[in-house]
């Protein structure tokens, strides 16, 4: 009983404390979400009429569509990924007592604040046709590459993202790696565990968790890399790099809102169902450990 | 065996320290290149964005990438700060936007926070996944709703249109409570106990002990809108108004050399806030990432 009658008051302070937030919330990113939803369900923007999933079907049909989900898709699938795996690896070698230590890491995390805007310029300048990269491989007698006007400019991308990126995971997995009790090790030594199986069965399956918030993380991330792909290439970079974003903002700016809500709705139902799948995993994984 | 370990140790110190020179060489190169001249940024990098290659030309034909001036010069410097008004109206612009944002978006995140971290109510999870969710969103998708709602408001072509949903965004309501729920129960029911209530609690209890959430979460916020791109290219028409995340790359493309030194201008706030907060940035943000 007593219980019952402090969970009702939790409620009242609940609303109390959630209100700011939830009413522009609301206002900010649900209602046009929710708005954005009904628009992709119909035939132009003001009271048109409902059309079933009319707008979906050309919007599959559309090959700048399908090119702009594909380039989303393999990044985020490829690119986020492997900057996880460097992430990692740089954590454990931090993670060995080594000299400089908080030097490095503020040196890995640095470029996480450094503003996309300001460091365009050498991007530029590297990976330009007359660039420094070029100049570079002259040297060794390799052909010039058109970095960003051929598929390397997934390449390019994904070292951009890299270098932004990779500090704040690294952050995250030297906690996850401090977070794992020494003495597993200790005993695992004892038991003539070599390196790599006290790699694959202490520091991975503690590392979990912490990978999981890595990932969602970079999903967060991943989608950021718009500004620099935007800032260097402009509206209509090379085919290879054009993400669902360009799409999104292209078809804003021809005022085709059919397209650009259904696409809307179709990237956050993948979505949902990725991080859903994720927070799935990871429940059934920590009932595991425990 | 130790004498190996120290040998390792070297080594792998070695390998992080090359590969941290590599992460920091964009950021002092940009330095090194706005200490140039006009004239010397002119013919290191004349060739940028030409196509012609001359075969027979060779090495020539390419730029020359180079780390230290020939002769330092604050030339460029003096043109961004004296010749440029726009570029000091605009760094402005960016300071009064992200400013409000920050400010806001801890406050009323704070409060959300404390919410689903530490109270229970019916529907908390469901709600807070849909927080997460719009967390993942990129802007792009709420884009022409935001556009309608923005110009209900009549907001269009003026800061509101950035700050408000700014102040609302998900980010640190997800942020703050990934680390109050951390924060041990004991606190708040001992404070229970006392007759403290929740207000209470959460000013003078939550509040001190989430400072190092609140440094990791302005620091992100302040990378993330002293960046932005999208929002003031849709909702701004007027140039002046632009941030210099925009404009920056006017001012790169008129003139690489002031480009360069108003690109690092444009970093040192970020830069400096960084260094400044790092050991408390850096233990919110680890915090942040220990409870699911």
């Amino acid at each position: 009983m007593r219980f019952r009658k402090r969970a009702i008051k939790h409620s009242y302070i609940a609303v109390c404390f959630l209100a700011p937030s939830a009413i522009g919330f609301s206002v900010f990113y649900l209602i046009p979400f929710a708005m954005g939803v009904i628009y992709s369900f119909t035939k132009g923007a003001s009271a048109g009429s409902f059309v079933g999933f009319a707008n979906y079907q050309d919007l599959l049909a559309s090959d700048s569509f399908r090119k702009a989900a594909m380039n989303t898709a393999l990044f985020t699938s490829i690119s986020v990924p492997i900057t996880i795996v460097i992430s990692l690896l740089i954590a454990l070698m931090l993670n060995q007592n080594i000299y400089l230590r908080n030097w490095l890491r503020t040196a890995y995390v640095l470029p996480l604040v450094v503003p996309v805007a300001s460091v365009v310029l050498i991007w530029q300048i590297l990976f330009d046709w007359n660039g420094a990269i070029n100049s570079w491989l002259s040297n060794f007698a390799v052909e010039r590459i058109d970095w960003m006007k051929s598929e390397w400019a997934r390449v390019v991308l994904s070292v951009v993202y890299a270098w932004k990126n990779v500090g704040y995971n690294v952050i995250l997995f030297l906690a996850g790696l401090q977070g794992i009790p020494k003495d597993y090790y200790e005993t695992a030594n004892l038991e003539g565990a070599g390196v790599y199986r006290q790699f694959t069965q202490i520091t991975l399956v503690y590392l979990t968790p912490t990978m999981f918030f890595v990932a969602l993380m970079a999903l967060v991330s991943s989608f950021r890399i718009f500004r620099e792909t935007y800032l260097i290439a402009g509206d209509y970079p090379h085919d290879s790099i054009y993400m669902l974003q360009h799409y999104m903002n292209n078809m804003f700016l021809s005022l085709d809102v059919q397209k650009l809500t259904s696409a809307a709705t179709l990237m956050v139902a993948c979505m949902v169902i990725i991080v859903f799948v994720m927070f799935s995993l990871e429940r059934r994984f920590s009932s595991f450990t425990e | 065996m130790n004498r190996r370990s120290s040998i390792v140790k070297t080594i792998i110190t070695m390998l992080l320290s090359l590969l941290a020179i590599l992460m920091l060489a964009p950021i002092v190169i940009s330095f090194t290149n706005s200490l140039m001249s006009e004239q010397e940024i002119g013919s290191n990098y004349d060739l940028i964005g030409q196509m012609a290659v001359d075969a027979a030309s060779g090495k020539d034909a390419f730029v020359n990438m180079k780390i230290i001036p020939d002769w330092v010069s604050f030339e460029q410097y003096a043109k961004v700060l004296i010749a440029t008004p726009t570029y000091l109206r605009l760094f402005w612009n960016s300071v009064y936007l992200v400013t409000f944002i920050i400010g806001g978006q801890v406050i009323v995140a704070a409060l959300a926070a404390y919410a689903f971290g530490k109270l229970r109510f019916r529907g908390r999870d469901k709600l807070f996944f849909i927080y997460l969710m719009t967390m993942l969103m990129p802007f792009q998708v709420t884009l022409v709703p935001n556009y309608i709602i923005a110009d209900k408001f009549q907001l269009l072509n003026s800061a509101g249109a950035i700050i408000l949903p700014g102040i609302f965004g998900a980010f640190g309501v997800f942020m703050l409570r990934q680390f109050i729920k951390t924060l041990p129960n004991d606190y708040i029911e001992a404070a229970t106990i006392d007759g403290l209530g929740h207000w209470s609690i959460f000013l003078r209890i939550i509040v001190p002990l989430v400072k190092p959430g609140f440094a990791a979460l302005i620091v992100l916020l302040f990378v993330d809108y002293w960046n932005m791109v999208e929002q003031p290219l849709i909702f701004l028409d007027d140039d002046y108004k632009q941030p210099l995340s925009v404009y920056l790359s006017v001012i790169q493309e008129e003139a690489m050399g002031v480009g360069f030194a108003a690109s690092v201008l444009y970093m040192i706030p970020m830069v400096l806030l960084f260094l400044y907060a790092e050991t408390h940035f850096v233990q919110g943000v680890q915090m942040s990432g220990i409870k699911g």
